[in-house]
C-alpha cells in the first residue's frame, strides 16, 4: 500500500475554512489525549478553559485584554507574511514599541503634566517609530544585502530584550527593581472600568482603548491589502517575485516599507500593553505575544478580519490555560495547532491517495470504467503532455 | 555502425522468437485523473527493432501512457506486456529491470558530477568502490557504438543540452534498456543535433532495440518513425499506421480533429519607422558569464524580426535587456528614447510589451486570480486605478471582456491561473500584453509546449498585432515558427548576431548551420534538414 499526494486541480471554496476548523479540532483532540495520558480529564479541562475565558463578562473582558496585543502583533505578521516575508520578529518590535512609548514618559520627551490627549498620541507615535525601526533594519538587510529575514528578525528579538533590560535594570530602574516607575495617569489608556461612574456595568472591566487600536488597524489593513494598489503589489510579490519584477514593481522598496509598517504595528501593540495594562515598563511585559502572533496569523490565513477571531481564541487559551497549568498546556496546544495547520495547508493543495498494490491484470478483468465525465473547459490534465 | 563483440549489459538479449516479436504491448489501458480521463482504453504495441512515434497534442495522453509503461504511473485498468510477459511495474526501477527505460523531457542529472558518475548513479554495480577508469572505458565504448558523442570524464554542467540528453540515453543503455521511450527529445535540440539523435536511434533499432518517440512535430515524426500512433483526448485515433504513405495533413487531422492551416496568411510587409534599435549591447548571464557580446539589431513598425538561436546563446538575455530586467552595456533605444538599464516600469511606459519565456512564474503569478493577472500591466492607470485603490468592478469588467475576446477557457475570472492549461495561460498573457497597445512586443518562446490549436491562436494574434503596426521581436527555438512569421531572421550564436536574412532569403539549412556555430561556407544544399 502506498500513500501519495496528488495536486488538486480545483479547490472548492468550503475546503480551506473546513480544513482550518478541522485542524483546530484535531489539535484539541491530540492535546486532550496528552492531558488524559498524564492523568488529567480533557473534557473537564476544556470546559474549565471555556468557562474561565468566556464564562462571564468579567473574564470575557480579561480575554479581550489578552487578545489585544495578539490582534496587533498578529496583524503585523499577517501583513509581512502576505508578501512571504517571514517576520518572526514581532516580539522584538513589540518590545521596542513598548520602550519607545515608555521613553516619551521617562526621558521625558514631553514636559510633565502634558494632558492625555497629547501624551497618548505622542506615545503611540513613538512606539510605532521604534517598532518600525526594528522592522526597517531586517527589511534593509534583506532588500539590499539579501540577508535572510527569518534569522535577522529572530536575532533582533534578543537584542530588543537586552535593550529593554539595559534600561529597566539601569537608568530607568525604580530603586533597583527590574521595572520603571509607574506612568502618570495621563499616560494610561482609558479602560472601561474608568467609566464605571457613568455606566455601573463597566465596573471592573479591564478592556482598554488598545482593543480599538487593534480593530481600527485591522480595518485599515484590510483596506490596504484587499483594495489598494499596494495591496495588489504585495499579493503579486508574495506569489511570484519574478512576476512582480516583470510587472515593473520595485520589490526592494516595497519590501522595506512593508517590513517597517509591520514593525510599526507590532510596536503599537507594545505601546498599548505598557500604557493600557502594565502602566510601566518591565522586562517581562510579553509572554511571547510576538511568537504566538505567528500562529495567529497562520490560523487567520493572513486575513485581517480573521486575525481578530484567532487572536481572541489564543487570548482565551493564554488566560485560562494559566489556571490549569502555568505554561505547559497552553504552549502545547498552541504548538499542536500550528502543526496541524501546516498539515491542513498541504491538504488544501493536495489530495491524499491511498493505493493498494493490486495486480494490473486483475483490474483489467473488471468492467470498463464509466465513460468520461464532461470535464469543465479549463480542466488541465495532470501528468499528460507538458 | 560498428558491431561490438559483447553487449555491456549483464543480461544478454534473449534470441528473438515469434512470441516476443512485440517488444511492448499495452492493452485497454485506462488512467483517470481528477476530472480527466487521460487514457481511455488505449491499445499500443511496439515491435522489436522499430521506431514507433506517438503523436498528439499536449494533454492528449501520450506522456501518461508512456509514464505507465515506464512504471511511473499505475493504470486504473488494462494490461502491459513486455516481450510477451504480463508485467506490473511498481516503479521505474522495475521497468528498467525489464529492459524498459524512459528519457524524460526534463533531465535528471547531477550537474556537478561527471558523465560516468551520472551513468553509474543508483546502480548496484559496482558494489562499493568505483572502478572509475574501467567504467569510463566501458561507457566510452557504449557511447561510440551508438554514436553518442560525449566525453565520459566531463561534468554535466559543462555539457550542452544535446550532450546531456545523450548522457540520459547512455544511462538507460548502460542499464540494459532494450526499449527506450523518448519524451519529446527534439524540443531542446538544434536541427543538426536532432539529426545526430536520429542516427543514434537508427543504430539502436538496427541492433533489435525498440524506440518510442513522443512528439507533436509532424515533420520529424515522418522523418524518423517506422510506424505512427496518434492520440487525441485520451484515445487512439490512428493505431500504428506505417509512416510511409502517411501525410502531414492526415496526421494533423487525426491529432486535432480538424484540418489545421499550415500556412499563415500574412499581409505584405510595409516597413515603418525604426521602433527598437539595439546597438553594441553587452550583458552577463545569471552566472556572470558574458551572454551578449556586442549585439546590434533594429526592429521597425509593422515588422516581425525573428531571432533564431539554440537555447543558451544569449537570446533570453537579449529579451531581458530590452525589457529592463537585466543590466547591460551599450545602447537600447525605443522610438529614440534610451531604455537600457532603466527600470522595468519605465520600459513599460515606453510602450514595450513582453511575453516572457517562463509563463508560469514570470508571465503570471500562479496563485492569483485571472483578474489579478490580467490587470498586471495596467493597475497603475485608470480605470483600474482609482486613486490609490484598485477598482474591483472595473478590473472584473476588463477581465471578463478579455476572457471572452481572447477565448481564455477559465470557469470564472476568479479562478487561480495555475489551474489553467498552458494554451489558456498564454492566451491570457498575450491578451494582457496586446491590450497595452504596445509599440514593441518582445515575445520569447510564445508557443513552447502548446498544442497545435493554441499555437495557431498565438500566431494569429502576433500577425494581427503586426498588422496594427507594432514592431515585434520574436525569439523562438522553433525554426519553423520563426520562418513562418518573420519578415527578417537574425541568427544568434554565442552572444552575437551571426547572420541576418530577409524572409525571402531565409533558408532553414543555412540558418541551422549558423545557429550551431557553422559558417555559410559549410553549407551544402544537400544537407539542409526539413
Amino acid at each position: 500500500m502506498t500513500i501519495r499526494l496528488e495536486p488538486r486541480t480545483s479547490v472548492p471554496r468550503w475546503l480551506s475554512p473546513a480544513l482550518t476548523i478541522g485542524a483546530v479540532a484535531v489539535a484539541l483532540t491530540i492535546s486532550g489525549a496528552v492531558i488524559a495520558a498524564v492523568g488529567g480529564d480533557p473534557v473537564a479541562s476544556y470546559l474549565h478553559i471555556l468557562n474561565a475565558s468566556f464564562g462571564s463578562v468579567g473574564v470575557l473582558s480579561d480575554t479581550l485584554v489578552k487578545a489585544t496585543p495578539l490582534i496587533l502583533t498578529g496583524l503585523a505578521c499577517a501583513l509581512a507574511f502576505r508578501m512571504r516575508l517571514w517576520n518572526i520578529g514581532a516580539e522584538g518590535q513589540f518590545l521596542l514599541g513598548a520602550w519607545g512609548a515608555s521613553a516619551v514618559v521617562l526621558f521625558p520627551l514631553v514636559p510633565d503634566g502634558t494632558p492625555a490627549i497629547i501624551l497618548i498620541p505622542v506615545m503611540m507615535l513613538a512606539g510605532m517609530l521604534a517598532g518600525g525601526l526594528w522592522g526597517f533594519i531586517p527589511g534593509v538587510l534583506r532588500a539590499r544585502l539579501g540577508v535572510n529575514e527569518i534569522i535577522a528578525t529572530l536575532m533582533l528579538n534578543y537584542v530588543a530584550l537586552l535593550w529593554i533590560q539595559f534600561w529597566v535594570f539601569g537608568a530607568w530602574s525604580e530603586s533597583g527593581f527590574q521595572q520603571t516607575k509607574a506612568f502618570p495617569d495621563a499616560a494610561l489608556l482609558p479602560r472601561l472600568a474608568d467609566f464605571a461612574d457613568a455606566v455601573p456595568a463597566f465596573a471592573g472591566l479591564t478592556v482598554h482603548l488598545g482593543l480599538l487600536f487593534g480593530l481600527v488597524t485591522a480595518g485599515l489593513l484590510w483596506l490596504f491589502l484587499e483594495r489598494s494598489r499596494w495591496g495588489y503589489e504585495i499579493r503579486l510579490i508574495g506569489d511570484s517575485p519574478r512576476a512582480a519584477r516583470y510587472a515593473g514593481i520595485d520589490i526592494g522598496r516595497r519590501l522595506i516599507i512593508v517590513f517597517a509598517i509591520s514593525g510599526a504595528i507590532a510596536g503599537l501593540a507594545g505601546m498599548s500593553e505598557v500604557s493600557g495594562v502594565v502602566g510601566r515598563l518591565q522586562d517581562r511585559i510579553s509572554p511571547g505575544y510576538g511568537f504566538t502572533a505567528v500562529i495567529v496569523a497562520y490560523l487567520a490565513k493572513f486575513r485581517p478580519g480573521r486575525v481578530i477571531v484567532a487572536a481572541i481564541l489564543f487570548g482565551a487559551l493564554i488566560l485560562a490555560g494559566r489556571e490549569i497549568q502555568p505554561s505547559g498546556v497552553p504552549a502545547m496546544i498552541q504548538g499542536i495547532i500550528l502543526f496541524t495547520l501546516i498539515v491542513a495547508d498541504v491538504l488544501v493543495r493536495y489530495r491524499v491517495r491511498i493505493e493498494r498494490r493490486v495486480p494490473v491484470t486483475a483490474a483489467a478483468a473488471s468492467p470498463p470504467a464509466a465513460s468520461p465525465p464532461a470535464a469543465s473547459p479549463p480542466a488541465p490534465s495532470p501528468g499528460a503532455g507538458g | 555502425m560498428t558491431v561490438a563483440p559483447e553487449p555491456p549489459e549483464p543480461s544478454g538479449d534473449a534470441p528473438p522468437t515469434a512470441a516476443d516479436s512485440l517488444a511492448v504491448q499495452a492493452i485497454g489501458i485506462v488512467k483517470e485523473f481528477p476530472g480527466v480521463v487521460a487514457n481511455d482504453h488505449v491499445d499500443f504495441d511496439l515491435r522489436r527493432g522499430e521506431v514507433h512515434a506517438l503523436l498528439g497534442e499536449n494533454g492528449a495522453g501520450k506522456s501518461t501512457l508512456m509514464n505507465i509503461l515506464a512504471g511511473l504511473y499505475r493504470p486504473d485498468a488494462g494490461e502491459v506486456r513486455v516481450e510477451g510477459r504480463p508485467v506490473d511495474f511498481g516503479s521505474p526501477r522495475d521497468a528498467i529491470a525489464a529492459g524498459l527505460g524512459m528519457v524524460h523531457q526534463h533531465f535528471t542529472l547531477v550537474p556537478s558530477q561527471t558523465v560516468t558518475e551520472n551513468v553509474l548513479l543508483g546502480l548496484d554495480r559496482p558494489r562499493f568502490l568505483l572502478h572509475e577508469r574501467e567504467s569510463e572505458a566501458e561507457i566510452g565504448r557504449l557511447a561510440e557504438r551508438f554514436g553518442l558523442r560525449v566525453p565520459p570524464g566531463a561534468r554535466i554542467w559543462q555539457l550542452s543540452v544535446g550532450e546531456q540528453q545523450r548522457v540520459e540515453i547512455l544511462k538507460m543503455l548502460y542499464r540494459g534498456a532494450r526499449i527506450l521511450i523518448m519524451d519529446e527529445p527534439t524540443a531542446v535540440l538544434a536541427p543538426q543535433e536532432a539529426d545526430e539523435l536520429f542516427a543514434t536511434l537508427r543504430s539502436m533499432t538496427a541492433e533489435g532495440r525498440s524506440v518510442v518517440f513522443i512528439s507533436h512535430k509532424l515533420g520529424e515524426v515522418l522523418a524518423i518513425a517506422d510506424r505512427i500512433t496518434v492520440m487525441r483526448r485520451g484515445k487512439v485515433t490512428a493505431a500504428g499506421i506505417p509512416a510511409t504513405g502517411a501525410t502531414k495533413a492526415d496526421l494533423a487531422r487525426r491529432m486535432v480533429g480538424r484540418s489545421v492551416l499550415e500556412t499563415l496568411e500574412r499581409t505584405p510587409f510595409e516597413p515603418g519607422e525604426v521602433v527598437l534599435s539595439v546597438r553594441d549591447v553587452v550583458a552577463d548571464n545569471d552566472r556572470l558569464l558574458p551572454a551578449l557580446r556586442g549585439v546590434s539589431l533594429d526592429v521597425r513598425a509593422g515588422e516581425i524580426v525573428g531571432i533564431a538561436a539554440v537555447a543558451g546563446n544569449g537570446q533570453s538575455e537579449l529579451a531581458e535587456v530590452i525589457t529592463g530586467l537585466r543590466p547591460c552595456g551599450g545602447e537600447v533605444l525605443v522610438r529614440g528614447h534610451a531604455v537600457a538599464n532603466r527600470s522595468a516600469s519605465t520600459v513599460l511606459r515606453r510602450g514595450v510589451a513582453h511575453v516572457p519565456e517562463d509563463r508560469t512564474s514570470v508571465g503570471t503569478a500562479p496563485n492569483l486570480s485571472l483578474t489579478d493577472n490580467l490587470i498586471m500591466k495596467r493597475y497603475r492607470q485608470p480605470p483600474v486605478a482609482r486613486g490609490w485603490l484598485v477598482d474591483e468592478s472595473s478590473a472584473r469588467a476588463i477581465a471578463l471582456d478579455l476572457r471572452d475576446t481572447y477565448r481564455i477557457a477559465a470557469p470564472t475570472v476568479d479562478t487561480e491561473v495555475r489551474l489553467l492549461s498552458g494554451g489558456n495561460l498564454q492566451r491570457a498573457i498575450l491578451a494582457r500584453e496586446i491590450e497595452t497597445r504596445p509599440g514593441l512586443l518582445v515575445a520569447v518562446q510564445p508557443t513552447r509546449g502548446l498544442d497545435v490549436g493554441a499555437i495557431e491562436t498565438v500566431h494569429r494574434l502576433l500577425l494581427d498585432l503586426r498588422a496594427k503596426g507594432a514592431a515585434i521581436l520574436l525569439i523562438s527555438e522553433e525554426l519553423d515558427e520563426i520562418l513562418a512569421l518573420s519578415d527578417r531572421v537574425d541568427v544568434m550564436y554565442e552572444g552575437r548576431v551571426v547572420g541576418s536574412f530577409t524572409a525571402a532569403e531565409a533558408d532553414i539549412g543555412r540558418i541551422g548551420l549558423l545557429m550551431t556555430g557553422g559558417s555559410e561556407a559549410d553549407h551544402a544544399p544537400a544537407e539542409a534538414a526539413g
